[in-house]
């Protein structure tokens, strides 16, 4: 599904000056960013904030969702913002509930997501004193932000606002932080929001030079074994479709990033799906093989490059990006192309030469096809195992004409939807992939639910992750949100203990992790669900799922010890990489002919 | 090697620690941050010393960038400039070495600043390696306490920054901006 990259202003809301109180302002403000929803937890010094939301909600011009945990309405701030691509707005108090904020922000930030925050702070006077929930939120969060704000005068507080949008939006997408003493909320002041931004060190989108983009042409018309690796960028800028010429045009195959899944259609005979640390090993053949890697919107995270000296070590680098602090940061490219992907594909596909690289894609389709024959589970399996159930779940949400949105939490079951479940759109997957935060997966999917009430949401998570944040399922129930959960339960911390099992000796300390009966957890928030423990009942519970109007959820009760496969060793070159055990003898399956 | 950045930022709370905790976040190994005033009000200017490769001092340039508040920033390794760094250094004295004291600080166009019967202040200007070796000199004689500004830096002539021009629209965008932007709305 497409979505409206830049959003305007709202209009149709008074721009010229008017009376109100800071609390006042706040909202004034995010009407006219047209923000109908906010997500938040009330306290003490941003109680006059909600005081004055009351009028707001009251007319049903902003709803606010009350969240269980302040991290939780900064993760759902985020699902809102990566669904919609419009800002995503959270509202904390002083002291604990803005530093429960840090971790949902961090997210957010890593993955380049526009999420404001707005927190209260204490009154000026007691500003320094470590008053009653005071803690320097704008110290804390400043790491973890594009940039912050703390208002500590009422004549701020408008243009703070506007600023505070504007750079949460603009470029490439970031968190921005605004904390309000609490006498600022309660004086009075005069609101006005038709200021220009004047921001003369915030550069949101470079200017492109022509002659980088040429640059750039020449170097990919002339190669044998060209490869794109597409990440977010392409989503952000709403660019799969330029994308998708590009690649029909001059025929070169795509590996993307986690955030870039779906990039262009996984279905594509193109699309090798993504590469990294638990991608395909074709994939990752084909990253060291290519002699022109075309990186597209990506940071060359050491997740996807694996050891950095070794990674496409006879390739010629050209790299498309917005931001150019990422040039150059861990791979030096031969071409730059500094700009907004929007403007810079459009200039670059017309000087692209049609070719086929008929060569290069049959090698391709020859490591693919040995590949699927090794690698790919496509084996009937007796007892119940994860790659199972995520293929399943592709097939059971396939049917439907719903828009449907994925959140995965973080760990095997993570890598395990990526690799099984076939992502036909960007922006079909949500996940921490920058900063890898268990818990994200639960309230991100409630943001989603949130942006699009009509969409099939499935938040998948582990049966660690789920832990982290299962208070939401009271905020489902508040909400009435139709989300629907699938534990991936192993009774580990997975990709924890895989690790241990791998690098540390199968020492498993610290990752049996105990459950509850989750049916009945669910069970007490008025949430029906089930359980499945044997392959032959997924698809049913599947079905049940989606036949049931509300939330549903599902405790996949999987086998404990499977791995995720293929494996690059952190450190190691992408191509060394442990593939997975042949079937028959390891991991329950029977080697039989496959029924899915 | 040592590079020397010039970054000018909006003279607001907090850009100081904005910028030196952006440094220390990514590592970056920092030989001497000096903050001070411009010509314009309203806009601070650093100038830092990185010990690094070139990758560095790039990497260093465009994360500065990156910081809001910060409008400006330029690499003037290569250009001639002036570098100099003020040093304030109290050494001890006795009636017999206060002459040779005040000789070495006369050879290094040093000042004498502060004479009392223990010891005296001198005062050096000078590019780094010249305080480092009129300090060099004067630690035999023992010294008490010194204080040391950090290089800062300025262009030769022909040798202004290149983005100097667009610098200086930012400077008056960033002054208005300062200066009234914000009291319009009293």
């Amino acid at each position: 599904m497409a979505i409206a990259k830049r959003e305007p202003t709202s209009s149709g809301y008074d721009l010229g000056p008017q009376e109100f109180t800071g609390s006042q302002m706040v909202w004034e403000a995010l009407l006219r960013e047209g923000v109908d929803l906010v997500f938040g937890h009330p306290g003490g010094a941003i109680l006059p904030a909600y005081d004055a939301l009351a009028e707001y909600e009251g007319d049903g011009r902003i709803h606010h969702v009350l969240v269980r945990h302040e991290q939780c309405a900064a993760h759902m701030a985020d699902g809102y913002a990566r669904a919609t691509g419009r800002v995503g707005v959270c509202v904390a108090t002083s002291g604990p509930g803005a530093t429960n904020l840090v971790t949902g922000l961090a997210t957010a930030q890593m993955d380049s997501v526009p999420v404001v925050a707005i927190t209260g702070q204490v009154p000026t006077n007691l500003l320094g004193t470590d008053a009653f929930q005071e803690s320097d939120v704008v110290g804390v969060t400043q790491p973890v932000c594009k940039h912050n704000y703390l208002v500590t005068e009422i004549e701020e507080l408008p243009l703070v606002m506007k600023e505070a949008f504007y750079i949460a939006r603009e470029g490439r997408p970031g968190v921005v932080l605004v904390d309000i003493c609490k006498d600022v909320q309660i004086a009075t002041g005069t609101f006005r929001y038709d200021f220009d931004i004047n921001l003369p060190g915030f550069e949101p989108w470079p200017e492109v030079t022509v002659e980088s983009v040429q640059e750039a042409a020449a170097l990919l018309n002339d190669a044998d074994r060209p490869l794109i690796l597409a990440g977010h960028g392409i989503h952000l800028s709403d660019t799969s479709r330029e994308l998708l010429q590009l690649v029909e045009k001059a025929g070169i195959p795509v590996v993307t990033t986690l955030l870039g899944t779906g990039n262009i259609p996984e279905t594509h005979p193109l699309s090798l799906g993504m590469g990294g640390m638990h991608g395909e090993a074709f994939a990752n053949r084909a990253v060291q093989a290519c002699d022109v890697l075309l990186a597209m919107g990506m940071r060359f995270d050491d997740r996807i490059t694996g050891r950095l000296d070794r990674f496409a070590a006879d390739a010629k680098v050209i790299h498309f990006e917005l931001d150019r602090a990422e040039v150059g940061k861990n791979i030096v490219p031969d071409v730059a192309v500094i700009g907004d992907l929007a403007e810079t594909l459009p200039a670059f596909l017309p000087l692209i030469r049609e070719r086929q690289h008929k060569d290069w894609v049959a090698t391709l389709d020859e490591w693919r096809a040995e590949t699927d024959e090794a690698d790919i589970i496509q084996y009937e399996v007796e007892e119940l195992i994860p790659p199972y159930v995520i293929r399943q779940l592709w097939h059971a949400t396939e049917k439907t004409d719903q828009r449907v949105i994925v959140v995965t939490d973080v760990g095997q079951h993570q890598m395990w939807e990526s690799q099984y479940y076939i992502h036909e759109q960007a922006g079909m997957l949500l996940t921490s992939g920058g900063l890898g935060t268990m818990g994200y997966a639960l309230p991100a999917a409630l943001g989603a639910q949130m942006a699009d009430p009509q969409a099939l949401v499935w938040c998948v998570a582990g049966d660690g992750g789920f832990q982290m944040t299962l208070q939401e399922l009271a905020t489902i129930q508040q909400e009435k949100l139709p989300v629907k959960v699938a534990i991936i339960n192993n009774g580990f911390l997975g990709m924890v203990r895989q690790w241990q099992q791998i690098f540390y000796d199968k020492r498993y300390v610290g990752t049996p992790v105990l459950s509850p009966d989750y049916v009945k957890l669910a069970d007490a928030y008025g949430i029906p669900g089930a359980v499945v423990r044997h392959p032959s009942e997924v698809v049913p519970v599947l079905e049940q799922a989606h036949a049931t109007e509300g939330p549903f959820l599902v405790d996949f009760q999987v086998k404990e010890e499977i791995n995720v496969y293929p494996m690059v060793a952190p450190g190691a070159a992408v191509d060394e990489l442990i593939r997975r055990p042949k079937p028959g003898y390891v991991q329950g399956y029977s080697g039989v002919q496959p029924s899915w | 090697m040592q590079y020397t950045l010039v970054a000018w930022m909006r003279d607001k709370p907090g850009v100081l620690n904005r910028v030196s905790g952006m440094l220390r976040r990514r590592n970056f190994n920092i030989d001497s941050l000096q903050v001070s005033h411009s010509e314009t009000p309203g806009i601070s200017r650093m100038t830092f010393v990185v010990d690094g490769d070139e990758r560095v001092a790039e990497q260093v340039v465009k994360q500065l960038r990156k910081v809001v508040d910060v409008t400006a920033v330029e690499d003037i390794t290569n250009r001639l400039a002036i570098l100099r760094e003020l040093a304030l250094i109290r050494v001890r004295t006795t009636p017999e070495t206060r002459g040779e004291i005040m000789q070495f600080a006369e050879i290094y166009r040093a000042q004498i600043v502060d004479v009392n019967a223990e010891n005296l202040v001198v005062q050096a200007v000078g590019t780094e390696d010249k305080v480092d070796s009129l300090i060099e000199l004067l630690r035999p004689f023992g010294i008490d306490e010194m204080v040391r500004t950090g290089r800062v830096a300025l262009c030769r002539g022909d040798e202004r920054p290149k983005r100097r021009k667009q610098a200086t629209a930012i400077f008056k965008a960033a002054a208005s901006l300062n200066g009234n932007g914000r009291g319009e709305q009293e």
